[in-house]
């Protein structure tokens, strides 16, 4: 039994948020602040000539106009821009030179003591160019390709041969668009500088200690004179995982002006930087009559910049999320003239799946077999990718079982164009969602006070996705106390080191060292209980106590019992803490961890005008022990509402002649709205996992967008018998098809 | 930001005097401020009409309805006369924007919207619209929420009103006022096509305001539907869209009106193809004739062909819906 832990605990820090008190890194301020405004590229190839900065210099309240001229020096070695989430290459420095590299590059960050004047002296900045036609065009410059820097799975068998014999076979080619992250709160940097030449950062970002890291080498400041301390996040998706431009060129302009200064990047400038990578992708999957998987040809062609290399986990799941004795995998980069990708929610595994799980569809028609039979049939207990090692845990057939009968499965009819009402065309399809749970190296304290209350803190982030509730609620389990009395802090870089706050490894990373910091704690409480040679904690272990309401107890005989207060008087200190570090267990290289999911979709299909509807969806989830349940069940939610935009509207829109993204604005970057999303069902299936860490939490971040698009591609198949084979699926390609 | 004086007058004569060449009205603001904050306009004066006695809706001595060009569009969408009377107008307004903009957002102003042409929003790119004689980006750029009818090789802009669709059906009069005294200006005139001038969205003159936008008794209530497509279910410009207004004498089409949003400049509406269906049966037959006839001479480009076929099937279906009474209280 539990008394937090599974259970429905409203978010701690939402009182904070709906009331405003929450402060975001752009909010935070001194009564000295200036602002910074960016002037970014109108090319995306070339030179700049000449910057006259001579009008925006006349604007009063102007204090400078930073460029690569007259910025403060920066390192020059590739290894400083290094960052904890780096691709392969150059990484990109902000006023470095005369170079563009591409369109929107910041060229100026005007500097002023209003937000007004910075922006409208932005807006007088001139710049001359020495223009390069760029490329920008993926499938122009697909000959350009070149092997992902990154290891895939071995190749088993002969995937060709066995495909050219098999019975029944499928061949297609997926391609989906490049999607912006777009978080509500536009990427921002607040930098306070103090007269002693310290730094103190407010980053909009995933990692406080990646950003103080990345400001201090690139800067060559001392370690301790860079504190970043973003407290609240609203929401990244990926797009804080890597510092981005604003921070650096606010950090700029603090130390050359000596003085705070904030630099929030606008709508359109969100359009400036990463972005879900445009894919192309090849499938060639075949199965026998009783449709057992005998090839999968999985080749991906995915889109980056022109100085990194940006690589994900786009093939790997061909390879592992069903048995087949004939695997070849591929993955290509093609360089373009656009700023690198950047992970966004599922890296990789979005794309990957959509295309393997489309695939598959197809193929459960070419066979004759249900989508959902033909999954089961090639359901797989073991890992083949990793030779066949066994997984932590695998409920995938469970959630299989219980998503289809709450969806309803049964009531399909097999055959596509066979379901309608009045104009409508209904149509059911599915797909099967995968992500790697993940724990990495975290570490935690924990401190108890006189009051009885707890503090736990680690340098993580909460982006919206719990983290502050979820910590709190393990550490009150831990010491069987109310959620009130427990504190957990956080996005702080001085705090104890934790990871980049993504991949869906928080929980099992942070909350694990959350966990034994606590633990260590009650260690320390315990040990200080044994001094007194009375104590009748004399002869009793950590495991042979408990711990509730302030209170130590002896679990065989409850009424021996300490007061925490009693032993901190006793220690003659008012607090005890500890610290500790989590790292995964080497039983853990035994098994392949992963979650898993079953999507299944109702699509209502106009086929006059080609318009879809989500009508209903059912997602169950196997992630392990689910540990806070309405932000878990919240997380679901905004990865099955991103996955119907990514099916049916996302689409970073690009001028390739430009090679400028010309819908840089969220009036015309579609993503869904309340009036799109009707029935979203959420399943959180039964897991039960000792290896994958002490929690036996896998993360749920990503799992919940995987599949979706496929399930609802498949839907619409299902629905109108077309194949449509180009996300997002947009009207035309439904109604022309 | 850009600096400019602010005024706010009380009558509308004062309104015309305060007007400097490079000033602009503002009323509800929801278009030209974004304008200004993203630098495609730059007023150095705004003159604040929100004071002038512009914001009544009057039924007129002809029997139709005066609506005065501050009444906000969430005003006129709810008004029990546009309701009962007019309720293609109503069914069109409440298709477009937002509760909240169309809270802000003035009869007057969305006459007065700007396209949202990508390029023309965007300073870094070339626009003949927005600085006449450096190019159409859209033309060989990202098009597909632009023009298939009535553009030219200088603009292939649309006009992104929905209110303004279903004024032209129901031949609603624009009435501005201007230095040399008041005029009224037919609605179908009112908004012009690109051609060599595609600055010019409209021709009510510089120095010229809005007063009021008055509706005909004619108002289409038994037989009408709007009918929008779009990239998602709400908060989104038409792709194509459709005003339609019929009058039936039994199963035969007396009267007819269909207007075209999300295609061209300005709403397109062809006065023969509706008067040659007054007579025919009121059939899809019917509607596919006068869905052929809109779109002759309809040309797309890279990314919005698909426009052309969406729109016919489009005005069939508007119509059919129209016919049938569907929308009807």
């Amino acid at each position: 039994m539990t008394i937090h832990l599974e259970k429905a605990v409203s978010r701690v820090d939402g009182p904070l948020k709906v009331t405003g008190r929450a402060l975001y890194a752009g909010e935070f301020g001194t009564a000295d602040l200036c602002t910074g405004y960016v002037v970014n590229s109108s090319i995306a190839k070339g030179r700049i000539l000449r910057i006259d900065t001579t009008e925006a210099l006349k604007v009063v309240g102007v204090l400078d106009v930073l460029t690569h001229e007259n910025r403060p020096a920066v390192a020059s070695y590739n290894e400083s821009y290094t960052d904890m989430d780096a691709a392969d290459g150059k990484h990109f420095r902000p006023l470095y030179n005369d170079r563009i590299l591409y369109s929107m590059q910041p060229v100026a960050l005007v500097v002023a003591e209003s937000f007004e004047a910075a922006r409208y002296a932005a807006s007088l900045v001139r710049v001359d160019y020495e223009s390069e036609p760029p490329q920008a065009d993926l499938y122009a410059q697909r000959s350009e390709a070149h092997k992902a820097p990154t290891e895939l799975p071995p190749d088993r068998g002969d995937a060709e041969e066995a495909w050219t014999q098999a019975p029944v076979k499928v061949e297609a080619e997926y391609h989906s668009a490049a999607e912006f992250h777009n978080p509500m709160e536009m990427h921002a940097s607040t930098v306070i500088y103090s007269t002693d030449g310290k730094l103190t950062i407010h980053d909009k970002t995933q990692g406080v200690q990646n950003s103080a890291q990345f400001i201090s080498n690139i800067f060559g400041l001392p370690d301790g004179d860079v504190r970043v301390v973003t407290p609240f996040v609203g929401g990244a998706f990926g797009s804080g995982l890597r510092p981005q431009y604003q921070l650096v060129l606010a950090t700029m302009a603090a130390l050359k002006l000596k003085r705070s200064v904030r630099v929030v990047l606008s709508r359109e400038q969100m359009f400036s930087f990463g972005h879900r990578p445009e894919t192309l992708q090849h499938l060639k999957l075949a199965c026998d009559q009783d449709g057992k998987l005998v090839s999968t040809i999985h080749e991906v062609m995915g889109e980056t910049s022109s100085f990194e290399d940006f690589t994900e986990m786009v093939v790997v799941w061909s390879a592992s999320l069903y048995q087949c004795p004939n695997v070849r995998l591929k993955y290509d980069l093609v360089p373009l003239d656009l700023y690198t990708p950047l992970d966004m929610r599922a890296p990789g595994a979005v794309l990957g799946v959509y295309a393997l799980e489309s695939a598959m569809d197809e193929l459960s028609y070419a066979a004759g077999i249900d989508p959902l039979e033909l999954r089961i049939r090639n359901f797989t207990a073991t890992d083949p990718a990793s030779g066949n090692n066994p997984y932590s845990s695998k409920e995938l057939l469970e959630c299989y079982r219980q998503g289809a009968e709450r969806f309803g499965w049964n009531k399909r009819s097999p055959q596509p164009r066979s379901m309608k009402e009045g104009r409508q065309l209904i149509g059911y399809g599915m797909a099967t969602g995968v992500w790697e749970a993940m724990q990495n190296p975290a570490s935690a304290k924990a401190v108890i006070t006189i009051d009885g209350s707890v503090v736990v803190s680690s340098a993580t982030a909460d982006i919206g996705t719990g983290t502050y509730t979820v910590m709190t609620q393990i550490a009150a389990e831990c010491f069987g106390l109310p959620l009130e009395k427990v504190t957990f802090k956080l996005g702080d870089s001085t705090l104890p080191k934790a990871p980049l706050e993504g991949g869906s490894f928080t929980v099992s990373s942070v909350g694990s060292a959350v966990k034994q910091a606590c633990e260590a704690l009650q260690q320390q409480l315990l040990d200080q209980a044994k001094q007194d040679d009375q104590s009748p904690f004399k002869n009793f272990e950590l495991t042979d106590v408990i711990f509730e309401n302030g209170t130590m107890r002896i679990k065989a005989s409850p009424q021996e019992c300490i007061e925490i207060t009693e032993l901190l008087k006793q220690g003659g200190s008012p607090s005890m803490e500890a610290l500790a570090s989590a790292s995964p267990k080497e039983e853990r290289d035994n098994y392949t961890t992963a979650t898993h999911s079953a999507v299944f979709v109702e699509v209502r299909v106009d086929e006059d005008f080609g318009t879809v509807q989500i009508s209903r969806m059912v997602s169950a989830i196997a992630a392990g022990r689910i540990l806070s349940l309405k932000p878990g069940r919240n997380q679901i939610l905004g990865g099955m509402v991103w996955g119907i935009g990514m099916a049916l509207q996302e689409e970073g829109m690009l001028d390739k002649k430009l090679a400028r993204w010309m819908n840089h604005n969220i009036a015309e970057y579609h993503y869904p709205v309340n009036a799109d999303i009707h029935d979203l069902d959420v399943i959180f299936v039964k897991e039960h996992d000792e290896i994958v860490n002490p929690l036996g939490a896998k993360g749920i971040g990503e799992i919940g967008i995987v599949g979706v698009a496929a399930a609802i591609a498949n839907a619409i198949y299902h629905a109108t018998g077309k194949r449509i084979r180009d996300l997002p699926i947009t009207l035309d390609k439904v109604f022309q098809s | 930001m850009n600096r400019f004086s602010y005024s706010k007058p009380q009558q509308v004569s004062e309104a015309l005097q305060q007007l400097s060449d490079t000033g602009r009205f503002i009323a509800g603001g929801t278009n030209l401020l974004d304008l200004m904050k993203e630098n495609v306009a730059r007023p150095s004066q705004l003159v604040d009409i929100n004071a002038l006695p512009l914001n009544k809706i009057e039924t007129t001595q002809a029997g139709g309805l005066r609506i005065g060009a501050l009444v906000k569009n969430s005003t006129v969408a709810y008004h029990p006369d546009v309701e009962r009377v007019y309720p293609l107008l109503a069914h069109a307004i409440l298709a477009g924007a937002s509760a909240q903009l169309r809270n802000m957002a003035s009869t007057g102003g969305n006459l007065l919207q700007r396209t949202r042409c990508y390029y023309f929003y965007d300073v870094g790119t070339p626009c003949n619209k927005r600085e006449p004689g450096s190019g159409c980006g859209a033309l060989e750029g990202q098009n597909r929420i632009h023009a298939i009818l009535g553009h030219s090789e200088q603009c292939i802009a649309v006009h992104p009103s929905d209110m303004c669709v279903a004024l032209a059906a129901l031949e609603a009069t624009v009435h501005v006022s201007g230095p040399s005294g008041n005029r009224s200006i037919p609605f179908a005139d009112f908004h012009r096509l690109p051609g060599d001038t595609p600055h010019l969205d409209t021709n009510l003159a510089p120095d010229e305001i809005i007063t009021a936008v008055e509706l005909p008794p004619r108002g289409f209530a038994e037989n009408f539907a709007y009918l929008k497509l779009r990239d998602r279910a709400s908060y989104a410009f038409a792709l194509v869209s459709v005003a339609a207004g019929l009058e039936l004498n039994g199963t035969s089409i007396g009267a007819a009106r269909i207007a075209l949003g999300g295609v061209a400049h300005k709403p397109w509406r062809c006065p023969e193809v509706e008067a040659a269906l007054i007579g025919k049966p009121a059939t899809e037959e019917s509607y596919r004739m006068a869905a052929d006839a809109l779109l002759q001479g309809a040309v797309g480009f890279e990314h919005n062909r698909f426009k052309i076929e969406l729109a016919r099937r489009a005005i069939v279906r508007a119509l059919s819906e129209a016919a049938a009474g569907v929308n009807a209280q």
